[in-house]
Parts: C-alpha cells; structure tokens; sequence
C-alpha cells in the first residue's frame, strides 16, 4: 500500500536529550577505524579550539536513527520496517558536536513518494541543544522496497 | 583549525585512493557504537531471506570511512561543513576470513568563498560504485596574516 500523503509536513516532538559522552565518541571512532586525537585527547581538542573532545562527521546518526524510529515505526505510516534501505544521507553542520552536548532532535517529514514500487520517503531531523541553539541538520531517503504496490509473488526475495 | 590552507588547494587535486578492508568483526563494532542493530548487517540468513546476497554494510558505515578520508586530507574534522551521499549499491561482506575491500577517492571540484572547497568522493567495492553524488564541503585556513 502506498504510504499516506498527509503525513508530509508532519514534525515528531523532539526528543529527551541526549547527552554526548566522551567514551561513546571514543568507542564510535574506534569503529570507524579513525585515530585523530581530537575524538580522544581532550587537551588535543582544546588545542584545536574545541570545548572537549568533538564527534566525528557520522557520529550524529546515533542521536538521529533513534529520533527517527519514531516515524518510521509509527503504525499510522505503516511502513514495513523489515523492508527499509538508506537511500541517501547528509549532514550540514551548524557547528561541531562535542562531549557534554545535550542534544535534542526534531524529526519532519519532508516528503513521500512512490517509484519503480518502492515507497520513498524523505526526512529531516533539527538537532539543536536544549537551549535551542542549532547544531546540524541531518536528511534521510528512506527506501520500503517493493511496497508501494501489489508485487508478483516472489518478487525480491 | 584546519591544517591545510585555502590558497594550498587547486581544482583537480586528487586525495587518496586509500583501501579500506571491512570484515564481518568491523560491522559487528559498527552496530555497536552507532545503536544500528539491523540484522541484514550482521546475520547471514536474515540477509538472505530479505533477498540480499550477504550480509551487508551499514550504509553509515561506508560514509564514516569516506568522511575520514576527507578530514584527515584537511587536518581537522569540524572543516567538514557540508557533507552528503546517495547509497547506490550495498557493499557485501562475505564471511570468508576476507571480507570486503572499499578504496575511497576524492578530488577538489570547485573553489568556492569563505575558503571553502567542494570535494566529490568516490567509493569502489572492485568495479561498483557504492556511493553517489558523494559530496563534501570543507572549510579551509585562510591566508596567513
């Protein structure tokens, strides 16, 4: 079934904070295999002009796939989870993301369309601190393959 | 600040290609730290029921190593003011002692104001491409006073 039109312009109330740690930036840049010292050494990133140690460019998909999920499991939407690919991604940094941040997101549906049988949706999540002050703003296409209509059986799989 | 200056920076320079492997053990660390737990990024049979080849990386994943490749070009990670990708193709990573192998590119398209570049980068999996119009703008150090 195609998903609901209406739902474009639709905003999830933001998020409780989320509080950037030390250690989760650590462990986040150990798996992306990335040594600079400014997600690990505090004086190194205060040497660079940074209040603490600061998070790497995709660290803030942790603080918006969660926001997200909001959306994407609403059971209005009904999208079908097991079924969702990334299909685009991008991030404009306001200003750097660092250790003790507490982080809130906004997540808006920016569109809905259906192609080639895939529902495809497009979000935007507001991050900003709880004092409002805006810190990136991240987009998402969100691909449900083979959802959009009547597939023949055994078509994707 | 940024180590690398505006003024160092021409149209056409070339950064990389570096080869990154990505095995399973990566994807598992991955999902951890980023709280992505999908099982088509870690569970062979799940992968497979859902009509993928293989367990396959996060798409994040692929654009964290690309977005390293660009920040360590730059010497510091908050130059990076703009930076997006479409995922074209999924990189499979089979469980095969291997597993995959990513070699990332990038090149300067432009010189825009501000002391800003834009970059476009490239990711290979062998002959596939597995990001497009993957673009990153980077705010340099201007000229020495």
């Amino acid at each position: 079934m195609p998903l609901d039109q209406s739902f474009v312009g639709r905003s999830y109330p933001a998020s409780g904070p989320y509080e950037v740690g030390r250690e989760k930036i650590r462990e986040f840049a150990d798996a992306i295999g990335d040594a600079d010292p400014v997600y690990r050494d505090t004086e190194a990133a205060k040497a660079a002009g940074h209040p603490d140690v600061i998070a790497p460019p995709t660290f803030p998909t942790v603080i918006t796939m969660r926001a997200q999920r909001v959306l994407i499991q609403d059971p209005e939407l009904g999208l079908d989870y097991s079924r969702v690919v990334h299909g685009e991604q991008s991030f404009q940094y306001h200003r750097p993301v660092h250790a003790g941040d507490r982080l809130v997101t906004t997540v808006y549906v920016d569109g809905i369309r259906a192609a080639a049988g895939n529902d495809i949706l497009t979000t935007r999540s507001e991050v900003t601190t709880e004092d409002g002050e805006p810190v990136l703003t991240a987009r998402a296409v969100i691909v449900a393959r083979g959802t959009a209509e009547q597939q023949p059986a055994g078509n994707g799989s | 600040m940024p180590v690398l200056r505006y003024d160092d920076v021409e149209v056409g320079d070339q950064v990389g290609p570096v080869a990154v492997p990505i095995t399973r053990a990566d994807l598992v660390r991955y999902a951890g730290a980023s709280g992505d737990f999908n099982p088509i990024h870690w569970n062979e049979r799940f992968a497979r029921e859902v009509g993928l080849p293989d367990v396959i990386a996060h798409g994040m994943f692929t654009m964290a190593l690309a977005a390293r490749l660009v920040t360590t070009w730059a010497g510091e990670p908050s130059a990076l003011v703009d930076y997006g990708v479409r995922f074209t193709r999924p990189v499979v990573v089979p469980d095969d002692g291997t597993g995959a192998t990513v070699e990332f590119s990038a090149k300067v398209k432009e010189k825009l104001d501000g002391n800003r570049v834009r970059l476009e980068v490239s990711a290979l999996a062998g002959e596939q491409k597995v990001l497009g119009r993957a673009i990153a703008i980077v705010r340099l150090a201007g000229r020495l006073a």
